[in-house]
C-alpha cells in the first residue's frame, strides 16, 4: 500500500485517497475550447512509463485534490503538492 | 511440425521422449520482413498465425522483449466468454468464442478450453434487469445465454451462499454455458508453434526501442538486436501500447493500470463453473490443477509495475469468502500483477493508423485473453488488407474523436472505471 | 512401554511430562508438548506420510520447516478442516486429527500409483499433446484430470473462526528471529526505536533451535531464551512469535500473518485464529535465514531421504530420530556437524559421501572425532526401497564429476542431503531489491536494495553463526540510525565456530546405465524430474518462466523453496550458459500461504461493503418492509399488509398516492451545499441549463453532463440565499458527483470562490405526495402553503410540530407534492406527525417500488435510463440545454456520434393488448424470427404495471425514438421466453401538461 504525503495533512495511507487521474492534461477553456481541444483533454494520455504527474483526492481526509509525481514503474513517489504546484523532478 | 496425439506420445515414450523436436525455433532476425508484429503474447502470435494461415503472409517476425507469452497472456485469470451488451463487442467476442471451440484441434495443441460456463451473479433487481437485458442482447447476436434463478445458481456452485443474510443476496444469475476457461500459457505456446511451423520467425529477447517512419509510413524498427526493416508493423503489446505508440509519436486514449490476480492452494474439485459478481467486482474459478483462481478490480492508479498492493487482495478475498464462506480456511498461495491497457471506453482498439503500414491492437482492459483468437483473426485481416474486418470496424481509433464510443459500463472516459 | 520407538529418552526442547495424543490416518499416536506433527510422526517411526502429486509415489518427510514439500496433511475435521498443511508447520496439540491426502483407498495401497508405472506417458506437458480427439470428449478427460489433481479437500462448511487485522507504524521491523534477527533487535531496541521482531516459528532461534552451537559457552537455545527475555523487557520492542512476514509491499509496508491460535484445538476466549499485521516500517532488517538444498539423483524421493539440517533438527530439538542408519550425502562442509549430531543422538552414520575432492581440516576433525567414515569424491547415484529407503548406491566420481569405477551399496534407512544453502531472499525480492548470483555459495544473494531495508545473516549468504551475530548487530544498529536514532551495534557474544559452506556443484548426479530409469526428482511436490527439465529444454521452453510453466517446477505450495535453484541450474547446464543468464522466476507474495479468512479479516460477509440506513430504517423494518440495496443504502421497498405480496402492496400504494396522499422516505438522495460568491457561476458551468435567473427561494431541475458530453446526473438546485444553493443528486451517484465537483473547483477552477459540503447525512428527507398533500401539511404547520406562497418549484423554511424543516415544492411522482428536509434525529417526529395529521385523508407510507411506478408513469428517468450512454437530448432534456452559456460537456456533446438521428431516445411503451407485462430487460426488435444476429433498435429500461392507467407500461431507449411514437415493435426477451407487441408512445403517461403537480 502506498503512503502519500498530503500537503495539507501529512503522510497518510493510500486507503484514504481516491485516484483522480492524470494531472498532465490541461482542461480547455470552457468558452473557447474547440472540439479538438476537448478530444485531446478527455481522451488522449501521455501514459509515460516512468514519472507520472497525477491527482489524488484525499477523499477520506481533507477532501482536497493533491498532485503527486510518482514513478509508475517503481511506485516511488518523488514529490507531492497542491494541483497548481510545480513538483520536484527528484533529480537532486 | 511434429503432430501431437496420444499415439505420438506413446511412440515417444518408447524412446524416453528424446525425439521431440522444438515447439518453435529460436531464429536470429532477418534484415527485412513483410510484417513485423511487436509482442509475442497470445494476440501477437495469433495474428502471425492467422496472417500465415488465412492470408498466406509468412515472411513475418514476432518480436518479443522477454519470453513469448510472458505478459498478460500468462498472468490472467483465464476466463473465456462472450457475454456483452453492445453489438460491436458481442459479435466480436462471439466470433472469438467460436474460434476457441475448435482451437485445440486447429493448433494441434491442447489449450484445455473448458466450457464450464460463466455465471454473472445478480444481487439487486436493477442487476436482474441489466443482466437479462444483456442476456437478451447476447442471444439476439447469436450467442448463448441462460437465466438462472438463485437455486439453479446454487446447483451449479454448491458452496455459494444464497441466503438472504448475505450483504449482497443473490437474486439469480446470467449463465453463458459455452463460456469457460482455458490454459493460458498453452494458448501462447500453441499459436507460437503453429505460426513457427508456417514460417513465422518468433524472436525472443528482442526489445523494440524505436519505430522508423519515413514519408508518413513505417519502414522498420530499432531493436535491442539491431535494426529490422518491415513494410508493415503491428503492435500487440497490451499494457504497453502507449509506450510503443509514443515511439511513433502517437498519444492514445489508453492508460496503463495494474490488475492483480491470485490463486489458492490446489484442492480437489469444489467449484465447477466460473462465478463473477458485479456487486463487488470479483471473479473466481478453479483451475484444472485445483487452485482457486481469483481476481477483482484494478489497483486503480496508473502503473507499469506488474505488481500490486495488498488492499486490493484483501478486498478480492473478502468478497470471495463472502460468496463462498467455506473457502475461508483455504490458503492464498500466490498473487501477481499484470499491466492493463485501459482504454477510454473500456473496449479494444484494433485499427490501422494515420501512419501508413502502422497498426495498433490494444486497449484490452481486463478482457484480452478471451479475445486472443478473435483478435488475431481480425487484426491479421486488417494488416493483410489494410482495411478492417467487419468485426473490428467499430474498434477504430477515431471513434473517440467522433463520439462513437463502445462503452459497455457507461462509465465514460475514466479508464480505471471500466 | 515406549510408544515412540524413534524418540531419544532425553534431550530436545520437548516436555516429556506433557504427552499429547493425536491421530494420523485414523491411527492414534502419542507425542509431546513441543513437538510438531512431523517430529511426533517421526518419533513414532511413521515414514510413509504422503503420496506425490502426479505419480502417487510414496513420500516421507524431507524438511523441518516451511521448505517441506511432501508431507501435506488435511488437518482438523468438519468446518475447521484445512487442506495442504505441511506437517512441519503444525504444532502438536491434544486431540489433533490429521489425514494424508491425494491417495485412494489408502496411503499404503494407492490405486493412483499406477501412474508411476505409466509414467512414460506422462512427461512434462503431456496434456498439451493429447486429449484433443475427439474434441467433444475433452470435458470427460478434464473431469478425470481435475479429480486426479488437487491434493487436499476444501471444507464445505462455514469457517467458525474469526480473524483480525492490525495496523502499526514502527521504526525498525525485523523479519526473522534467528541469531541475526535477535542481534538486530538488541541493537535497534537499545536505541529506543520502536522495534517489531517477528518469527514464523513457535519460538525464536531460527537454526539455533536445531543445532548444537554454543554462545557464551552455553547451548544456543539458552542464549536465545535469555535474549528474548531481554528484548521482552524493552518497552519499545514488540515480539511476535508464530508470525510470518508474508509480503513486502510498496513504501515499506510489510504484511505479517500471526497464527494466534493454530497451535490449539480451537481459538480461546474469542481470540482470532490469525491476525494480519499491516506494518509501515521506517526501516527493515531482513534476517530470514536460508534453506538447505537437496541433491538430485535417481529415486531421491524415497521416504527417508531428507535434508541433513532437517534430520539434525529433529534429533536435537525433539529427540526424534529419522532412522537407525544414515548415509550423509553432501557437497559442502555444513553437513559434518550435522552428521556428528546424528551420531551423538544414536543414529549410526554409515558414511559421509562427499562430492568434493579435498576436504579441509575442520570437517575431517569432526568426522574423525565422531568416528564417521568419509568417502570424498563420491556420490550417491541412487536410492533404493519403496515405502522406505533401505540402501543407496555410491560411486566414485572423476575430475569431471562423472561417476566412474566401482559402485557399492550401503544399507541405510535415512539419507541426509546437503547440496548447499539457498538464502531466503523472497522478501528482499518482493521489495524490488536486485539479486546477484554468488558463485562461491552457488546461490542468489541480495545485491542492491530498492526500499529502506537491509539483509543480515544467512539470507544474505553469511552462513556462519559468528557472521550472523555480527551482521545482525550491525544491521539493527544501521536501521535504527537510518530511522533517526543514535546507537551503535550491540555487543556480540562469542560463539562456537562452524564450517564454511563452499559447495562443489553437480546439479543432477548422472545415473550409470544399469540404474537407468530411476527418476531424479527436482521438485518433489509437483513430481518434476531432471528429465522433465531436459525435455523442456529440448522442446524450446528455455526461459526460466517457460520452464516453470511447462514443467510446473516450483509452482507447488512450497513455491519451489528446495527445487528452484536446482531446476534452473540444470536448465543453465542444458543451455550451456551461466546461472545468472538464466535468472530466477519472480518471488511472489505471500512467502507462505495465508488462510483466505485471515486476508479478509473482518471485511467479509456483512462488512464486505458499508451499509447505510436512513433514520427511519427501524420504522420501515417494524412494518415488515423488505429492503432494496441501492449503492450502499438499504431502501424500504413497500409495506405489504393483510397478506399482500410486495407487488400488490406496490400497486395499492401507487394508486393511493395519485388518489389521496402518501409519504415516502427519500433520505438517501445526495445533497450538496454550495456556497460562495461564485456559486452561481459554478453551477452554470456544471449544469446544461442556466440558473442565472433562479430567484432566492426557488428550485430548478438541472442536468449535468460528463466531460465527454453524455449525461452524468440530474437533480434539483435550490437557491437558499443569495450565494447559497443546495443541489440534490441521485442516490447512487452522490459520492461521484461530489468528488467531481470538488475536482473541478480544486484543480480546474481554483479561482472560483465556492465551497462545497456534502450534507446527505445532515438532512434526512420525506416526500409527501398526492392531491391531499397540502391539506395534510397545513395541519402540521402554521406556515402559508398556498400556491402563491409556495408555488410549484418554490422553497420555504417552515416549522413542523416544532421541528424546523426545509420545504421544497418539487414532485417526482407528478402529483402535488413536497419534499421535506430536516435534521436526522427529528425525522421520526415529522414522519409521525404527518401520519397522524393525515389520518382523515387516509395518508399511507409508500415505498421505493411505488415511487418507481409513479415516476415511470410520469416518464422521469433514473438508473436504467441514466446508463452513461445517453445524451441530454436523447433523454428529452434538449430544451433545457442553454445556448447562451458554456458548460461542461457542451462541446463534446456536439460530436457526430452523439447527435446522429438514430441515437437512443427516451420513449414510452404500451403493450398493444393493454394486458401483457412488458418483459424487464427486453430488447426492441422488428421480428423475433429474423436470422441472428438480429439488429436491436432499443431496449426496455424500466417497466411496471400502471395501477393508475390500468395497463402495463414501460420506458425504453429507442433509436431515433422521438419520431417513432405510434410505431409497433416487439419487446423481445428470449432469455425468459417472452415477446410482447408494444406501441411506442410519449414517455410521460400521466398528466403530460403537469396540471396535477401545479394544483
Amino acid at each position: 500500500m502506498l503512503e502519500i504525503n498530503c500537503p495539507y495533512c501529512g503522510k497518510r495511507a493510500q486507503k484514504e485517497f481516491t485516484y483522480a487521474g492524470d494531472a498532465g492534461a490541461e482542461r480547455p477553456n470552457l468558452e473557447t475550447g474547440t472540439n479538438q481541444d476537448w478530444f485531446e483533454f478527455v481522451y488522449l494520455r501521455n501514459n509515460p512509463r516512468g514519472l507520472h504527474d497525477e491527482l489524488w483526492h484525499h477523499s477520506a481526509g481533507c477532501r482536497r485534490l493533491i498532485k503527486v509525481r510518482r514513478d509508475v514503474v517503481t511506485h516511488e513517489i518523488i514529490d507531492t503538492g497542491a494541483p497548481s504546484d510545480s513538483l520536484s523532478t527528484g533529480a537532486s | 511440425m511434429q503432430k501431437y496425439s496420444i499415439f505420438s506420445l506413446a511412440r515417444n515414450a518408447l524412446t524416453s521422449h528424446k525425439n521431440w523436436g522444438e515447439a518453435w525455433r529460436n531464429p536470429d532476425p532477418k534484415q527485412e520482413y513483410d510484417v513485423i508484429i511487436i509482442g509475442a503474447g497470445g494476440h501477437g502470435l495469433a495474428t502471425a498465425y492467422y496472417l500465415a494461415k488465412n492470408h498466406g503472409i509468412t515472411n513475418v517476425a514476432v518480436l518479443e522483449k522477454g519470453y513469448l507469452g510472458g505478459g498478460n497472456t500468462g498472468r490472467n485469470t483465464t476466463i473465456v466468454r462472450a457475454n456483452y451488451l453492445l453489438p460491436e463487442n458481442e459479435l466480436f467476442y462471439e466470433h472469438s468464442l467460436k474460434l476457441w471451440e475448435g482451437l485445440s484441434q486447429d493448433l494441434n495443441f491442447n489449450v484445455m478450453f473448458s466450457q464450464r460456463g460463466v455465471i454473472n451473479l445478480a444481487h439487486t433487481d436493477a442487476q436482474v434487469d441489466a443482466h437479462q437485458r444483456r442476456g437478451n442482447a447476447m442471444i439476439l447476436n447469436g450467442a448463448d445465454g441462460v437465466w438462472l434463478n438463485k437455486h439453479e445458481v446454487k446447483a451449479r456452485a454448491p458452496l455459494l451462499d444464497i441466503s438472504d443474510r448475505a450483504r449482497f443476496p443473490i437474486k439469480g444469475g446470467l449463465l453463458q454455458p459455452r463460456a469457460g476457461t482455458a490454459r493460458h500459457d498453452a494458448v501462447a505456446w500453441g499459436f507460437a508453434r503453429g505460426a513457427d511451423a508456417r514460417g513465422v520467425d518468433i524472436i525472443q529477447n528482442c526489445e523494440v526501442t524505436g519505430i522508423d517512419i519515413e514519408n508518413g509510413g513505417v519502414v522498420g524498427v530499432q531493436t535491442s538486436r539491431g535494426a529490422i526493416k518491415a513494410k508493415k508493423i503491428g503492435t500487440a503489446v497490451a499494457g504497453h501500447t502507449g509506450h510503443i505508440a509514443a515511439m511513433a509519436e502517437m498519444r492514445l486514449p489508453i492508460e496503463s493500470h495494474v490488475l492483480q490476480a491470485m490463486v489458492s492452494e490446489p484442492v480437489k474439485p469444489c467449484l465447477d463453473t466460473v462465478v463473477t459478481s458485479g456487486a463487488t467486482h470479483t471473479y473466481i474459478s478453479q483451475s484444472d490443477k485445483g487452485e482457486l483462481v481469483m481476481g477483482g478490480d484494478l489497483d486503480l492508479y496508473n502503473s507499469y509495475a506488474q505488481r500490486g498492493n495488498f488492499p486490493r487482495i484483501e478486498e478480492v478475498v473478502a468478497s470471495v469468502i463472502s460468496m463462498f464462506p467455506a473457502f475461508s480456511r483455504l490458503r492464498l498461495m500466490r498473487t501477481w500483477g499484470g499491466v492493463m491497457d485501459m482504454s477510454m471506453d473500456g473496449s479494444p482498439i484494433i485499427t490501422k493508423t494515420d501512419i501508413n503500414g502502422f497498426y495498433i491492437n490494444g486497449g484490452w482492459c481486463y478482457g484480452g485473453f478471451k479475445a486472443t483468437p478473435g483478435s488475431g483473426w481480425v487484426y491479421a485481416h486488417t494488416i493483410a488488407n489494410d482495411t478492417p474486418h467487419k468485426l473490428n470496424e467499430g474498434f477504430a481509433l477515431n471513434r473517440f474523436e467522433h463520439g462513437y464510443m463502445i462503452d459497455e459500463e457507461g462509465s465514460g472516459a475514466t479508464p480505471n472505471a471500466h | 512401554m515406549n510408544h515412540q520407538p524413534f524418540r531419544k529418552p532425553t534431550g530436545g526442547n520437548i516436555d516429556r511430562s506433557q504427552p499429547l495424543t493425536f491421530t494420523f490416518d485414523g491411527k492414534v499416536y502419542q507425542g509431546y508438548s513441543g513437538d510438531t506433527l512431523a517430529s511426533a510422526l517421526m518419533a513414532n517411526g511413521v515414514k510413509l506420510l504422503a503420496r506425490s502429486f502426479k505419480y502417487h509415489r510414496p513420500r516421507g518427510l524431507t524438511g523441518y520447516g516451511v521448505e517441506e514439500s511432501n508431507v501435506l496433511v488435511q488437518l482438523r475435521t468438519g468446518a475447521r478442516s484445512e487442506p495442504n498443511i505441511p506437517a512441519t508447520q503444525v504444532e502438536l496439540y491434544e486431540g489433533l486429527v490429521a489425514e494424508s491426502q491425494n491417495r485412494w483407498p489408502s496411503l499404503h495401497f494407492d490405486i493412483g500409483a499406477v501412474n508411476s508405472k505409466l509414467s512414460g506417458l506422462f512427461p512434462s506437458g503431456f496434456y498439451y499433446k493429447t486429449f484433443m480427439w475427439p474434441a467433444k470428449f475433452w470435458p470427460f478427460y478434464e473431469h478425470a484430470i481435475r479429480h486426479i489433481a488437487g491434493m487436499g479437500k476444501s471444507p464445505t462448511l462455514e469457517d467458525p473462526d474469526s480473524y483480525a487485522h492490525n495496523y502499526r507504524h514502527c521504526d525498525v521491523l525485523i523479519a526473522g528471529g534467528g541469531p541475526a534477527g535477535l542481534m538486530a533487535a538488541l541493537s535497534a531496541g537499545q536505541s529506543g526505536a520502536r522495534v517489531i521482531l517477528c518469527d514464523e516459528n513457535a519460538d525464536f532461534g531460527g537454526m539455533l533451535r536445531g543445532r548444537r552451537d554454543t554462545i557464551r559457552g552455553k547451548p544456543g537455545p539458552e542464549w536465545v531464551a535469555d535474549t528474548a527475555a531481554r528484548l521482552a523487557a524493552m518497552k519499545n520492542v514488540r515480539l511476535l512469535r508464530r508470525t510470518t512476514a508474508a509480503g513486502y509491499y510498496d513504501h515499506n509496508l510489510i504484511v505479517l500473518d500471526e497464527r494466534v491460535a493454530d497451535h490449539k484445538a480451537t481459538p480461546e476466549n474469542h481470540e482470532p485464529r490469525h491476525r494480519i499485521w499491516h506494518v509501515r516500517a521506517k526501516e527493515v532488517v531482513l534476517a530470514t535465514g536460508s534453506i538447505e538444498r537437496p541433491l538430485v539423483f535417481a529415486d531421491n524421493d524415497r521416504p527417508g531421504v531428507m535434508l541433513t539440517s532437517a534430520a539434525q533438527a529433529y534429533a536435537n530439538a525433539h529427540g526424534a530420530l529419522a532412522g537407525r542408519r544414515a548415509v550423509i550425502f553432501t557437497n559442502n562442509a555444513s553437513a559434518y556437524a550435522a552428521a556428528a549430531d546424528l551420531k551423538a543422538a544414536g543414529i549410526e552414520v554409515q558414511a559421509i559421501v562427499d562430492l568434493r575432492d579435498s576436504l579441509e581440516a575442520p570437517e575431517l576433525k569432526i568426522a574423525a572425532n565422531a568416528n564417521i567414515g568419509v568417502l570424498n569424491r563420491h556420490v550417491v547415484v541412487a536410492a533404493h526401497g519403496a515405502k522406505s529407503v533401505h540402501s543407496v548406491t555410491v560411486m566414485p566420481v572423476d575430475s569431471n564429476t562423472t561417476p566412474v569405477g566401482e559402485a557399492q551399496e550401503i544399507l541405510c534407512d535415512v539419507v541426509c542431503l546437503s547440496g548447499g544453502w539457498t538464502p531466503s531472499v523472497h522478501l528482499f525480492s518482493q521489495s524490488r531489491g536486485k539479486l546477484c548470483y554468488d558463485e562461491t555459495l552457488s546461490a542468489f544473494v541480495p545485491d542492491k536494495s530498492f526500499q529502506r531495508e537491509r539483509s543480515a545473516g544467512a539470507c544474505q549468504g553469511a552462513f556462519q553463526l559468528d557472521a550472523c551475530l555480527h551482521e545482525g548487530a550491525k544491521a539493527g544498529a544501521q536501521a535504527a540510525v537510518a530511522a533517526g536514532f543514535a546507537t551503535t551495534a550491540a555487543d556480540v557474544p562469542r560463539c562456537s565456530a562452524d564450517a564454511v559452506v563452499k559447495p562443489r556443484l553437480l546439479w543432477a548426479i548422472p545415473a550409470p546405465d544399469h540404474l537407468h530409469g530411476g527418476k531424479q526428482f527436482v521438485d518433489l511436490q509437483n513430481d518434476v524430474t531432471a528429465a522433465d527439465v531436459g525435455l523442456a529444454y529440448q522442446e524450446g521452453y528455455h526461459s526460466v518462466e517457460h520452464l516453470k510453466r511447462y514443467t510446473t517446477l516450483g509452482m507447488g505450495t512450497d513455491q519451489g523453496r528446495t527445487s528452484n535453484v536446482n531446476g534452473l541450474a540444470i536448465m543453465a547446464g542444458h543451455r550451456a550458459e551461466a546461472i545468472t543468464a538464466v535468472g530466477t522466476t519472480t518471488f511472489r507474495q505471500p512467502f507462505t500461504p495465508i488462510p483466505m479468512g485471515a486476508v479478509a479479516g473482518l471485511n467479509a460477509h456483512d462488512h464486505v461493503a458499508p451499509v447505510r440506513t436512513t433514520p427511519l430504517h427501524h420504522w420501515h423494518e417494524s412494518l415488515g418492509s423488505p429492503f432494496a440495496p441501492t449503492g450502499q443504502w438499504l431502501r424500504a421497498q413497500g409495506y405489504p399488509k393483510d397478506g399482500e405480496t410486495l407487488e400488490q402492496a406496490t400497486m395499492r400504494e401507487a394508486k393511493h398516492v395519485r388518489e389521496k396522499v402518501g409519504i415516502v422516505d427519500v433520505s438517501t438522495l445526495g445533497k450538496i451545499d454550495v456556497q460562495g460568491p461564485d456559486a452561481l457561476e459554478f453551477l452554470n458551468r456544471v449544469y446544461i441549463n442556466s440558473f442565472s435567473n433562479l430567484a432566492v427561494g426557488k428550485c430548478r431541475y438541472g442536468v449535468m453532463l460528463r466531460e465527454d458530453g453524455l449525461v452524468d446526473d440530474d437533480g434539483v438546485v435550490t437557491r437558499l440565499a443569495e450565494n447559497r444553493y443546495m443541489i440534490t443528486t441521485t442516490t447512487t451517484h452522490a459520492s461521484a458527483v461530489m468528488n467531481r465537483l470538488e475536482y473541478l473547483l480544486d484543480v480546474d477552477w481554483p479561482s472560483l470562490n465556492v465551497h462545497l459540503l456534502s450534507v446527505t447525512d445532515d438532512w434526512s428527507g420525506i416526500a409527501i405526495a398526492g392531491p391531499h398533500s397540502r391539506t395534510v401539511l397545513t395541519k402540521v404547520t402554521s406556515a402559508d402553503l398556498s400556491n402563491s406562497a409556495v408555488p410549484f418549484m418554490g422553497y420555504a423554511e417552515i416549522d413542523i410540530d416544532g421541528v424546523p424543516v426545509r420545504l421544497f415544492r418539487i414532485s417526482f411522482s407528478g402529483e402535488l407534492a413536497y419534499e421535506i428536509n430536516m435534521a436526522p434525529n427529528a425525522t421520526r417526529t415529522v414522519w409521525d406527525a404527518l401520519l397522524k395529521a393525515g389520518a382523515n385523508q387516509e395518508i399511507i407510507p409508500y415505498g421505493l417500488e411505488a415511487m418507481n411506478v409513479l415516476r415511470i408513469e410520469k416518464g422521469h428517468v433514473v438508473g436504467g435510463e441514466l446508463n452513461g450512454r445517453t445524451t441530454a437530448d436523447g433523454l428529452g432534456f434538449g430544451k433545457m440545454i442553454s445556448t447562451k452559456k458554456a458548460f461542461v460537456g457542451k462541446v463534446p456533446a456536439r460530436r457526430a456520434g452523439l447527435t446522429r438521428d438514430d441515437i437512443h431516445q427516451l420513449v414510452g411503451l404500451v403493450p398493444t393488448d393493454e394486458k401483457t407485462r412488458i418483459p424487464r430487460g427486453a430488447q426492441l426488435i422488428a421480428d423475433p424470427k429474423a436470422t441472428k444476429p438480429v439488429a436491436m433498435q432499443g431496449e426496455v429500461t424500466s417497466q411496471c404495471m400502471s395501477p393508475n392507467l390500468g395497463h402495463p407500461i414501460a420506458l425504453a431507449l429507442l433509436n431515433g425514438g422521438r419520431a417513432r411514437h405510434g410505431e409497433t415493435l416487439k419487446a423481445h426477451s428470449p432469455i425468459t421466453g417472452q415477446t410482447v407487441t408494444v406501441t411506442v408512445t410519449n414517455p410521460i403517461f400521466i398528466d403530460p401538461q403537469g396540471e396535477r403537480l401545479r394544483g
